[in-house]
């Protein structure tokens, strides 16, 4: 088994041999090794994305809409998953980003799920039918269960879901008084005493 | 009384590093400090009369368990080599987290000794070879046959019978990730697991030389006298391989030198210095002095730098004897001004590493600091302006960007990653092929080109922005946010230049190990010895953390 470290040197090098700058090599190197922590095939993806860049042209979406969509190639998921990272913070107020063709968009996910843990919040992921919850980047959940590489995303989006509770109140206030029934009712004496104790409002 | 850290753009240049030395921060010294109450024990001997077989160590507390798995093969004289290049050795090792199994032995026999090219698995925690040196392992085993104690002078020239050529961790060839182990609180500290099969390692070869001697002669053997072995250390050849590391890591390389400034900045605070702590430090300087004296090389280069050193230790010597008191206010930090004032910066960081030694209050909570959670600094802030990084550059990096790089001598060299062993080298551009593929290690020259960018830029724009623009500097403004958080991060000099050192980098890394007697064989590497003086492990529980100044040699 390769551990982590090797699966993010090797990545890292992989990518600057396909033409990447370092510091977007060491986003790869993270990213990689990210995936295959969470059990996504990074390493398959990523391979077979740098073998099709020999013969295809991909374009860098290096500025982020709500809506985007490219011209003449599909988007590099590096490129534009850099872009989603870096401007994340702007991109904030929005509901939705939506893209239309995106190069093996698992290699994109991880720029998402890191996105997810700047902003504090959950991301939600589509890449066409496939679906990942992406948790501040702790964990993903999803119902891509294949050990498969995606080759493009025709459309996908990211809603940015804002922070609400799961629960209703009233299944909250069932809860609580369940808990309260581990607290102690005070004496008065008990009472006088404690904290603030002797003072008046007028002190 | 305020005293400031010190300044970054002083400390950070590589003459300074290259003059740093062990002390009480050193990975050694704190490890078996850690480890003083585990109890040791030896597992399994399972050599042959020529001492070549298996052998397991343990280091026990609790539930926890860590076992060095020994490998002794035999190796014919043509294919002994020291170079990271070599493919066989005397003998080969792997720390295990646990109590390994037979079947893990077994698995372990067959990769081990293979090194590079074996897998280890999560199980295994570190991974390393050594070999014999082979002049003083036969005239050890010879005299012990021969019911002698072996020539201490023979000895003290060397210090080890064996010298390891690489110590590998954290996940390579698929040894444990350091995620899996970094909560264990006794391994907070950087290095410890490295430093554990390095110190095992040194009992293995006095083990070996004691049973090889008593096959070849049961009648008349003796062991190895305990104060002969304690005087002996672990060899080892450092080459260029380690000078990328401290570029690669800068939290880790800021943890290690704020945990020294802090302690440093910390002694010379104390206003009233107890008597005790006075002669410990008295005695620490007049003891080392053996280590210095006893310091052997050929290189003119360390030999100028020995002398020096010996002679501003003597004129400090002098100095505290007949002008100096401890009884007046802040005496350390008077001493410090006076060391600044009339010592070269090999002996002031010696003296700065002695005066650490009677304060384990202050030392050692700056201990658990030394390692890095590296993640935590990768994102970049990129809602910062462009106004705002070239401020960092110009607080950070201010030595460096007083470098001009249009000048051909300072953009002599790069480094890169050696095809046959997947190894850091370093060559000249203007010479050697191969500069297109080179490693982001040159950092004085991009932060340069990084500041001549911002310069053009729009000083409201966002880095978010800048970035969209300028991927190729993505690597530096990463950087750059680092040291602004952390202010030594970054070495202040440029390590592609003409007359750059890589010496001053490996002794850097090596002081912080806590090694002694650095002995530059070029400019590219060293031979070094490991844990010469140190408690044996049966006398680890009432060790004095002072063992390194008692050295017989």
């Amino acid at each position: 088994m390769k551990s982590l470290s090797e699966i993010e040197t090797v990545s890292k090098r992989a990518s600057r041999a396909a033409g990447y700058s370092w510091g977007i090599c060491e986003e790869v190197g993270k990213n990689i090794r990210l995936l295959e922590m969470f059990g996504l095939p990074g390493i398959k993806n990523l391979n077979d994305y740098f073998d099709k860049k020999k013969k295809q042209k991909f374009e860098n979406l290096k500025l982020i809409n709500a809506e985007n969509k490219y011209s003449k190639f599909q988007y590099c998921p590096i490129i534009s998953g850099t872009s989603l990272l870096d401007q994340i913070k702007s991109l904030n107020n929005l509901n939705e980003i939506k893209f239309e063709g995106i190069a093996y968009p698992l290699l994109f996910l991880p720029f998402v799920s890191r996105a997810s843990e700047i902003i504090g919040k959950r991301l939600l992921l589509k890449l066409d039918s496939n679906e990942f919850l992406l948790n501040f980047n702790n964990n993903i959940f999803s119902n891509f269960i294949n050990d498969e590489i995606i080759i493009i995303a025709n459309i996908v989006t990211i809603r940015l879901l804002e922070n609400t509770d799961s629960f209703s109140e009233k299944e909250w206030n069932q809860l609580y008084k369940l808990s309260e029934e581990t607290f102690v009712e005070e004496s008065d004496s008990l009472k006088e005493t404690a904290a603030g104790a002797g003072l008046t409002d007028n002190d | 009384m305020e005293i400031e850290l010190r300044n970054p753009n002083i400390i950070m240049k590589l003459s300074r590093l290259g003059s740093f030395h062990q002390s009480k921060l050193s990975f050694l010294r704190s490890f078996l400090k850690e480890f003083k109450d585990w109890e040791y024990k030896r597992d399994l001997f399972e050599l042959n009369e020529s001492g070549y077989g298996t052998a397991v160590y343990s280091l026990k507390k609790d539930s926890r368990v860590y076992s060095l798995i020994c490998f002794a093969n035999e190796l014919k004289e043509n294919e002994r080599s020291d170079r990271v290049i070599a493919t066989k050795w005397d003998a080969a090792f792997t720390l295990y987290d646990g109590v390994p199994t037979k079947q893990d032995i077994e698995r372990l026999r067959v990769e081990v000794p293979q090194q590079e090219i074996g897998r280890l698995s999560y199980k295994e925690l570190t991974l390393s070879r050594a070999n014999k040196s082979v002049r003083i392992f036969d005239h050890v085993v010879e005299n012990l046959s021969k019911g002698k104690q072996p020539d201490i002078e023979l000895l003290s020239k060397v210090g080890y019978l064996y010298r390891t050529t690489a110590v590998y961790g954290s996940g390579k060839f698929g040894l444990a990730d350091r995620f899996r182990i970094k909560n264990r609180k006794e391994i907070y500290g950087p290095f410890r697991l490295e430093m554990m099969l390095v110190y095992f390692v040194r009992q293995f070869t006095f083990d070996q030389v004691n049973h090889i001697a008593k096959h070849k002669n049961p009648r008349k053997a003796v062991t190895l006298d305990l104060n002969i072995s304690r005087n002996l250390g672990i060899g080892n050849s450092t080459g260029l391989g380690m000078a990328p590391f401290i570029v690669n890591h800068p939290i880790l390389l800021n943890n290690w030198i704020l945990a020294r400034e802090t302690a440093l900045k910390n002694i010379r605070k104390i206003k009233f210095v107890e008597t005790k702590d006075s002669d410990l430090f008295k005695t620490c300087l007049k003891k080392s002095i053996k280590n210095i004296t006893s310091w052997n090389t050929n290189s003119e280069f360390q030999q100028k730098k020995i002398q020096s050193l010996f002679n501003d230790l003597n004129k400090f010597i002098q100095f505290i004897e007949s002008d100096f008191y401890f009884s007046g206010e802040f005496p350390f930090n008077n001493i410090y001004l006076w060391i600044e004032e009339n010592l070269g910066e090999e002996c002031i960081e010696y003296i700065v590493s002695i005066m650490m030694e009677p304060y384990d209050d202050i030392v050692n909570p700056l201990i658990n600091q030394m390692s890095a959670e590296e993640e935590k600094y990768f994102n970049i802030p990129t809602h910062r302006t462009v106004a705002e990084l070239k401020q960092i550059l110009e607080k950070n990096y201010s030595e460096m960007l007083k470098i001009n790089f249009s000048k051909k001598e300072n953009n002599q060299k790069f480094w890169f990653i050696s095809k046959n062993k997947e190894e850091p080298r370093m060559s000249d551009r203007f010479k050697e092929k191969g500069s297109e593929l080179e490693q982001p290690l040159a950092i004085a020259r991009d932060v340069n080109k990084l500041y001549e960018t911002l310069s053009r830029s729009k000083n409201s724009s966002t880095i978010d922005m800048f970035l969209a623009n300028n991927d190729d500097l993505r690597h530096v403004v990463r950087r750059a946010f680092v040291a602004e958080k952390l202010p030594y991060s970054e070495i202040q000099d440029n390590i592609i230049g003409h007359s750059f050192i890589p010496i001053d980098m490996l002794r850097l890394k090596l002081s912080f190990f806590g090694v002694l007697k650095f002995d530059p064989r070029s400019d590219k590497w060293l031979r070094i010895n490991m844990f010469q003086g140190a408690p044996l492990p049966d006398e680890l529980k009432n060790h004095k953390d002072q063992w390194i100044y008692n050295s017989l040699n």
